[in-house]
């Protein structure tokens, strides 16, 4: 191994537990903000040491409630947590509003706990792109456990499987015709289901109902999902889904799975920039390149097909590259 | 790595300080901005200064609206300012709204408080303001 280079003044701050620089490099990595790049480069090899747990499910289901009292349950252990939590933004204004912080109580001056609503900016799937780097950030500032609420769409919020080690999708009791639709992608994504709201009539149909879908379902990593059943309203519940949610981060290491998952997900990210980049580059051509321009021409009229285009295209990128890259 | 170059949207605290329980007003106020693109932290009730002066710190704020009705602003805003100062965060721009006697608000605005809004303000003018405070044009 080759001795570290020294960290950047910021990565340095972030790593020392300066929560103002951390909460600014936040802001420079969702704002695709360059300066971001050399910080994130730098604190890699201090990422990937803790557990990331992921809580999506349908709006207003508890989400944030259950973090909140996730977050005591930690702190009363003397446990650290950062948490980041990501609402829609509207795809008319691009504007956001970010309400999950609401729920979260905590001393006013505990250092142990940072807090980051997220605005998706357009991504879907529920996470925003940010949002890993965000969490590989509070990896590195220390905190013990990373949390994510994504946005409560109702819909599959598959893209945490991403970048959470453990998914817990959260539901409530009577959840009728929603349970259909969660069926198509939530079995899959889901290393703990959660039902909340267990102060209200129905939550062990709720549970008896999940347990026989849950066994249904195949997982191919052979992880059997766990229900938990609680009420942030009374409190009934909080160990046992920390409980459920560490003994999946266990059998991740235990089986081999986590180290699989890594690769994949890795992969997935380096292709995605890579895609991004390509896209990028490609889209600046075709409006600079008026040789370019004429190839779109003829998809238009109909005189060469979008494939045949795109293929002209990426395959001329190489020698169409300026001398001052 | 080159990535898009897009405007960055304005990210605003909006908080309620003090003990009365209602938020109408804040929110919206607070779905106004976002309607004009803002991303707005909406901080909910009762948020001590301490509170609301972390919250705009983890969030990385732009700027700060303060919602209050309950009498209690000239105890509270001061010391979100002093907060802020002691923070060095003095350079983030605070705006409120409420029910504020003139003379108060006087002495607000001189204490560090950019733009009062009484009730009858149009969501216009306060987007307006907002906008340029975080923009550093007012
Ligand atoms: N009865 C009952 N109500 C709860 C419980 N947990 C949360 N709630 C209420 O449910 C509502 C939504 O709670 P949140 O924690 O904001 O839910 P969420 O899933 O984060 O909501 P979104 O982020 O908007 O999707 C609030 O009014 C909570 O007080 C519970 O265990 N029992
Ligand atoms: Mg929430």
């Amino acid at each position: 191994m080759t001795r570290a280079p020294a960290l950047p003044a910021a990565a340095r701050a972030i790593v020392s537990g300066d929560r103002r620089a951390l909460a600014r490099v936040i802001s420079a990595v969702e704002n695709d903000d360059p300066a971001s790049v050399p910080i994130l480069r730098a604190l890699y090899p201090r990422t990937g040491r803790v557990p990331v747990i992921g809580f999506t499910g349908p709006l207003g289901v508890g989400k944030s409630s259950l973090i909140n009292a996730l977050v005591a349950h930690l702190r009363a252990r003397g446990e650290t947590v950062g948490i980041l939590a990501v609402d829609p933004s509207s795809p008319f204004s691009g504007g956001s509003v970010l309400g999950d912080r609401i729920r979260l109580e905590r001393k006013a001056d505990d250092p142990g706990v940072f807090f980051r609503s997220m605005a998706s900016r357009g991504e879907s799937g529920g996470v925003a792109a940010t949002t890993r780097e965000a969490a590989r950030l509070l990896d590195a500032a220390g905190f013990d456990h990373v949390l994510i609420e994504t946005v409560g769409s109702g819909q599959v919020d598959v893209a945490i499987q991403e970048i959470a080690s453990t998914s817990v999708v959260v539901l409530v009791p009577h959840l009728g015709d929603e349970i259909q639709t969660l069926k198509a992608g939530m079995f899959e994504i889901a290393d703990v289901f959660c039902v909340n709201k267990a102060d209200l009539p129905g939550a062990d149909v709720a549970k008896r109902d999940l347990a026989d879908l849950v066994t249904l379902g195949m997982r191919r990593d052979g992880w059997a999902p766990a229900i938990v059943t609680t009420s942030t309203t009374d409190g009934t519940g909080i160990d046992e889904l920390w409980s459920a949610i560490a003994a999946h981060e266990q059998y991740l290491v235990q089986s081999g799975v986590r180290e699989r998952q890594e690769r994949r997900r890795l992969t997935h990210e380096i292709v995605g920039l890579v895609r991004e980049r390509v896209g990028i580059e490609l889209t600046a051509e075709l409006e600079e390149d008026p040789k370019l321009r004429r190839l779109i021409d003829q998809v238009v009229d109909r005189s060469m097909d979008p494939r045949t285009a795109a293929t002209r295209l990426y395959e001329g990128r190489g020698s169409r590259r300026r001398p001052d890259r | 790595m080159p990535r898009a170059a897009k405007e960055t949207p304005i990210r605003v605290l909006i908080a309620k300080p003090g003990l009365d329980g209602h938020d109408r007003g804040a929110k919206v106020v607070a779905r106004a901005l976002r309607d004009a693109g803002m991303e707005v932290i909406y901080a909910g009730l009762r948020q001590t200064p301490e509170e609301i002066v972390r919250a705009a710190l983890e969030e990385d704020v732009d700027l700060i609206g303060l919602s209050i009705l309950s009498g209690a602003h000239m105890a509270l805003f001061p010391r979100i300012l002093t907060l802020l100062k002691k923070e060095k965060a003095g350079n983030i721009p605070v705006f409120a709204g409420g029910i504020i006697p003139d003379e108060d608000a006087r002495r607000l605005k001189k204490a560090g408080i950019r733009a009062i809004f009484g009730p009858g303000t149009s969501l216009e003018e306060i987007v307006t303001t907002a906008r340029q405070l975080a923009r550093g044009s007012a």
